[in-house]
C-alpha cells in the first residue's frame, strides 16, 4: 500500500522538501513544527549548494537552476563558486580538491591569482590564486526554505507551527498517528527530519540514531559592491555575498552543546566574531572597512561520521543531514519522499547513508570523540 | 567507560582571558553613568568608564545611534577635535576623573558575552570594546549599561530625507557635539520630550516655528508648558505634519495637516525614546514591556545593573505606547503605499504589509498573493520572521531607523498589543564595527591551529564514490578533515 497520508516532523529545509515532493506526487501531507518553519539552522547557514561530496550531488546540481520556477518563489539561487587562498597550505588543499573533483567529472578550473582578483575585486595582494567550480553555487536560506513552505500550501499542504510532537502511536510496528501539542494527526508514514531533536524523536520509535549537536556562527557586513559571482569562499571560512551585497560568512570552531527535547531557547554567538572578521578581512582587503552589522549562531546536528542519515525503518524515513542540509535540500526531499512511496531512492545509490553503519557503536562514542559540552 | 577524547577542531581552550579586567565596568558617561562609576570608585573597587561619544562622522551619517538626520555639520568628520569638544560638553566627568575612574571616550561597547545555555568556552564574563582603529575584551564582575535612550523615527512622506531626525540627536548635536547644521526646526511632539527639545533649541538659538501636536491638548508636564509659553513658542494641537517638501539639501518645509505650510530646514521627532537596551539583549538579559518607560526595558541580572534611561524613561504616568500608536496611526494617514518605512534597503509600506521581497528579486504571482495577512494566518507575528523576508530592518543603520516602527505595524496588522509581539532580536556587534577593527588582530596561537571551515570531521568531505577506496585515505591525507586552514 502507498502512503496516503504523511505527516512530517520538521519545518526545515529537509523536511519541507520531503513534504513538498510528497505533496508532488498527490500525497496529503501535513508538516509538524515546533517552532516557525525555517527558524534553525535551515535559515541561518551560508547558503552553499555545491556539495560534490554526496550521492545526492547530481540531483541537487539539475535541481537548484529550476527551483524558483518548480516552487514558484524566489530562492536566489546563483551559480557557481570561486574558493581562494591567500597561504600556500589553503592554496595546496584547494589544488587537491579540483583534481579529486575533476577526477569525479565535476568541472573544476584553476584560477591564478590574477584571474582570482579579476573575477573577485574585493581580493587583495594577498591572494596565491584559487579554485572555480563550474557548478555549484548558493542561494538564500530563509528565503528558500520559506519558498518551500508556500510552494508546500499551494499544493494543498498543512503546515502546522509551533507544534511540538508528544509523541506517536505504533500498532503492529508501525506509527499509526503522530501526537503533538495541537492535537493528533493519523498517517500511513511519518517523516522525521527534526534537526537536532531528529535523534530523541526516532528513538521513540525505537530507532537508534547517534547525534551530537554542536553550535557554530557567523557574521555579517553591510552591503559591499556586487562582485560578479557571489560564491567565494577560502581562507577557512565559508559563505556568499547575498544579492544585497552583504558579505555573509561563518567557519571556525564550534562548541559541542546540550539542550532539552525542545531545542535551544536561545543561540548566542561569540567573541569568535572577531576571529570570523578577521578571515575575512584577510580573504577580501578591499572589505577590511565594511561594517560587520550582525552576528549569529545556529545549532547543527552530527552524526559521527559527519554525513548525512537517509532511511526507512517499517513507515518511519528519517532524514539528517550533519550540516549540509539546505544546500542538499531539493535532493534530500526527493529522496526521502521515494523511500516513503517507494521504499528505495529511485535516482541514485544512497545505501552508504543508511542506519546500520551505525550499528554496534558504543553508547559513549560522544565521550570518546571529545564531542561534549564544555 | 572511555576516555574523554580531544576534538581539535572545537572552541575548547582557544579564547584567551582577556587582558584587562575591572571590578566594575561602566558603559555610557551621561550623568547616571558617570555617578554609577563615580560610586564605585569611592568604596575602592577599579571601575573603567567608556563613552561612544563622540562617535565618527560615518555612523553619524547612519543614524547610529540617534536619529542624526543628515544635519550634523562637517566638524564631526574631525575626529580629534571632536573628542575635545565632547569631553569640554562633558564637566560631569571630572570628579570620575578625580576618584582614579578610568575614562575611555570614543570607545563603544559592542557586545556582551558570558557563559550560559550553548556556550561554556568564555573566559569569564567580557564586554567587547573598540574605538576608532581596533577592539578588546576586558573582563569584569559588575557592569553597569547607562547607555541612554535612542531616537524613535516614524515614517511620514519626505522623512526619508535630510533633516528630519530625533530630538536626542539633536540634543547630542546642541549639546555635547557643537555641530547642528540647522536653523528653523518644527518639534513633532507636545509630551515632556517634546516641550524639553523644543526649549533646548530655543536656548541655543534656534527659531522654533512651532510644537505640533495630534492630540487636543499639550500633553507634557505643566511646568514645562508654561516655560514654553514664556518663551512664545507656539504649540499647535490638533495639528499634525503631512508632508516634508526639500531639495538637494533636504528639508525645505513641512506641510501641515491643517492646510498651511512652515518653512523650515529640520523637522525634529519627539515623539518617544526607546531605551537602548540591545547590550543586554544580545547578551540574553532579562527584560519587560513597561508602556510608560518607553517600551522594552531591561530588567537587573547578578552581574548587570542599569542606570539612567536605559533602565527606562522615569515614569510620570504617561502611556508612551498609546501616544506612539497615536502618532503612527496620524503620520500613517499622510503615507502612501510608497512612501519608505526602511530607509536603509529601501522598502515601502506596500512592499512590508504586501510581505514582498526587494526590487532586486522578481515578485513572480504566486509570491504576490502573499501577504502580512496571509503569514499571520499560519502563526503569531514574529518580526524577526518579517525582517528576513522582507529585509525591512536588515541594514546598516541595524534596525535603528525602523524596527520600532514595523513592531507596531506588525501589532496593528495582527490585532495584537505591541508587548505581545515578540521584540525583534539585536545581535552583537550592537554598532556597526568595520571588518578590520572589530577583528582579532591577536588571536591565540591555539584558535589559529585549531581552525576548520566546519567542523573538522575526517570523513565528512569524502565523496561517495569514494568512501571505502584508497582515495578515501588519500582524501584524509591531504584534508584531513580540515578544509582550507
Amino acid at each position: 500500500m502507498s502512503a496516503q497520508k504523511v505527516v512530517v516532523v520538521g519545518a526545515g529545509a529537509s523536511g519541507l522538501s520531503a513534504a513538498w515532493w510528497l505533496a508532488r506526487s498527490g500525497v496529503s501531507v501535513t508538516v509538524l513544527d515546533k517552532g516557525i518553519v525555517g527558524w534553525e539552522a535551515s535559515g541561518r547557514n551560508g547558503g552553499g549548494c555545491s556539495h560534490y561530496q554526496s550521492p545526492l550531488f547530481k540531483e541537487e546540481q539539475r535541481l537548484w537552476p529550476q527551483m524558483d520556477e518548480l516552487l514558484g518563489y524566489p530562492t536566489e539561487f546563483s551559480p557557481e563558486r570561486i574558493v581562494m587562498a591567500v597561504t600556500p597550505r589553503q592554496l595546496d588543499q584547494y589544488h587537491y580538491i579540483a583534481e579529486m573533483n575533476n577526477r569525479l567529472g565535476h568541472r573544476v578550473d584553476l584560477l591564478d591569482a590574477s584571474q582570482v582578483r579579476e573575477a573577485v575585486p574585493l581580493a587583495g595582494d594577498n591572494c596565491l590564486g584559487g579554485i572555480h567550480y563550474r557548478f555549484g553555487g548558493h542561494a538564500n536560506p530563509h528565503r528558500s526554505v520559506q519558498a518551500y513552505a508556500w510552494a508546500l500550501q499551494d499544493l494543498g499542504g498543512q503546515i502546522v507551527q509551533h507544534s511540538p510532537v508528544t509523541g506517536f502511536q505504533v500498532a503492529s510496528g508501525t506509527v499509526t498517528a503522530v501526537e503533538s501539542t495541537s492535537g493528533t494527526y493519523e498517517c500511513d508514514a511519518v517523516v522525521i527530519a527534526a534537526g537536532p531533536q531528529t535523534g530523541q524523536l526516532a528513538a521513540q520509535v525505537g530507532i537508534d540514531l547517534p547525534l551530537a549537536n554542536a553550535r557554530a556562527e557567523m557574521i555579517v557586513t553591510e552591503p559591499a559592491p556586487m562582485m560578479k559571482l557571489g560564491g567565494v569562499d577560502g581562507n577557512g571560512l565559508y559563505g556568499r555575498q547575498t544579492l544585497r551585497g552583504n558579505l555573509a560568512y561563518g567557519g571556525g570552531p564550534h562548541e559541542w552543546v546540550e539542550f532539552g527535547d525542545l531545542g535551544p531557547e536561545t543561540k548566542p554567538s561569540t567573541p569568535l566574531t572577531r576571529n570570523l572578521a578577521r578571515r575575512l578581512a584577510e580573504l577580501f582587503p578591499g572589505a577590511a572597512h565594511l561594517n560587520v552589522i550582525r552576528s549569529w549562531a545556529g545549532v547543527i546536528e552530527m552524526t559521527p561520521d559527519g554525513r548525512p542519515v537517509i532511511d526507512r525503518r517499517e513507515n518511519v524515513t528519517v532524514c539528517t543531514m550533519s550540516g549540509v542540509g539546505f544546500g542538499l535540500s531539493p535532493a534530500s526531499g526527493h529522496a526521502v519522499s521515494d523511500l516513503v512511496l517507494e521504499g528505495r531512492c529511485s535516482f541514485t545509490d544512497i545505501e552508504k547513508l543508511g542506519l546500520s553503519r551505525f550499528d554496534g557503536i558504543e553508547a559513549d562514542w560522544r565521550i570518546s570523540k571529545g564531542w561534549l559540552p564544555l | 567507560m572511555s576516555q574523554r577524547g580531544h576534538d581539535p577542531h572545537a572552541i575548547d581552550g582557544k579564547f584567551p582571558a582577556p587582558s584587562h579586567h575591572y571590578d566594575v565596568v561602566v558603559i555610557g558617561g551621561g550623568p547616571s553613568g558617570t555617578e554609577a562609576a563615580l560610586k564605585a570608585a569611592q568604596v575602592g573597587t577599579k571601575v573603567l568608564l567608556v563613552d561612544e561619544n563622540p562617535v565618527s562622522g560615518a555612523l553619524i551619517g547612519t543614524d547610529v545611534p540617534f536619529f542624526f538626520g543628515g544635519r550634523a555639520t562637517t566638524a564631526v568628520q574631525n575626529r580629534e577635535r571632536m573628542v575635545e569638544t565632547v569631553f569640554m560638553n562633558m564637566p560631569w566627568l571630572e570628579p570620575a576623573f578625580e576618584a582614579g575612574v578610568e575614562v575611555q571616550l570614543a570607545t563603544t561597547a559592542w557586545g556582551v558575552y558570558r557563559n550560559g545555555p550553548l556556550v561554556g568556552s568564555l573566559p569569564g564574563q567580557v564586554v567587547g570594546l573598540a574605538d576608532a582603529e581596533r577592539s578588546w575584551l576586558v573582563g569584569f564582575d559588575k557592569l553597569v549599561i547607562a547607555t541612554g535612550a535612542r531616537d524613535l523615527p516614524l515614517a511620514f512622506p519626505g522623512w526619508n530625507q535630510p533633516g528630519v531626525m530625533g530630538a536626542k540627536a539633536l540634543a547630542m548635536l546642541l549639546e555635547r557635539y557643537d555641530a547642528f547644521a540647522g536653523r528653523r526646526i518644527v518639534v513633532v511632539g507636545s509630551h515632556d520630550l517634546g516641550l524639553e527639545t523644543a526649549l533646548l533649541a530655543k536656548a541655543k538659538g534656534l527659531e522654533v516655528l512651532a510644537i505640533l501636536e495630534l492630540r487636543n491638548t499639550v500633553q507634557g508636564n505643566t511646568d514645562l508648558a508654561a516655560q514654553v509659553a514664556a518663551a512664545g513658542i507656539q504649540v499647535r494641537c490638533g495639528v499634525t505634519p503631512v508632508e516634508a517638501k526639500g531639495g538637494l539639501d533636504g528639508v525645505e518645509a513641512l506641510v501641515l495637516s491643517d492646510g498651511e505650510t512652515l518653512a523650515c530646514d529640520s523637522v525634529v521627532m519627539g515623539v518617544g525614546l526607546v531605551p537602548m537596551i540591545e547590550l543586554n539583549d544580545a547578551a540574553d538579559g532579562p527584560r519587560r514591556f513597561d508602556a510608560n518607560r518607553g517600551g522594552w526595558v531591561p530588567e537587573e541580572s547578578e552581574a548587570i545593573a542599569f542606570a539612567g534611561s536605559c533602565a527606562g524613561l522615569v515614569n510620570t504616568g504617561f502611556d508612551h505606547a498609546s501616544y506612539r500608536q497615536d502618532w503612527m496611526d496620524a503620520l500613517g494617514g499622510a503615507c502612501g503605499g510608497d512612501t519608505i518605512i526602511c530607509q536603509c534597503e529601501e522598502m515601502t509600506l506596500a512592499d512590508l504589509t504586501g510581505l514582498q521581497p526587494p526590487r532586486y528579486l522578481e515578485r513572480p504571482p504566486a509570491l504576490q498573493k502573499r501577504s502580512l495577512k496571509t503569514l499571520l494566518q499560519d502563526g503569531p507575528p514574529n518580526q524577526d520572521q518579517v525582517k528576513r523576508l522582507t529585509r525591512t530592518g536588515m541594514g546598516q543603520c541595524q534596525g535603528r531607523r525602523c524596527r520600532d516602527q514595523v513592531a507596531m505595524i506588525l501589532a496593528a496588522e495582527a490585532g495584537k498589543n505591541l508587548a505581545e509581539v515578540p521584540l525583534a532580536t539585536h545581535r552583537a556587534p550592537v554598532r556597526p564595527l568595520p571588518l578590520k577593527v572589530i577583528a582579532d588582530w591577536e588571536e591565540s596561537e591555539a584558535m589559529r591551529a585549531g581552525w576548520d571551515v566546519w567542523m573538522g570531521i575526517p570523513t565528512q568531505w569524502v565523496p561517495y564514490a569514494d568512501i571505502g577506496t584508497p582515495y578515501e585515505e588519500e582524501n584524509r591525507r591531504r584534508l584531513g578533515g580540515a578544509m582550507a586552514l
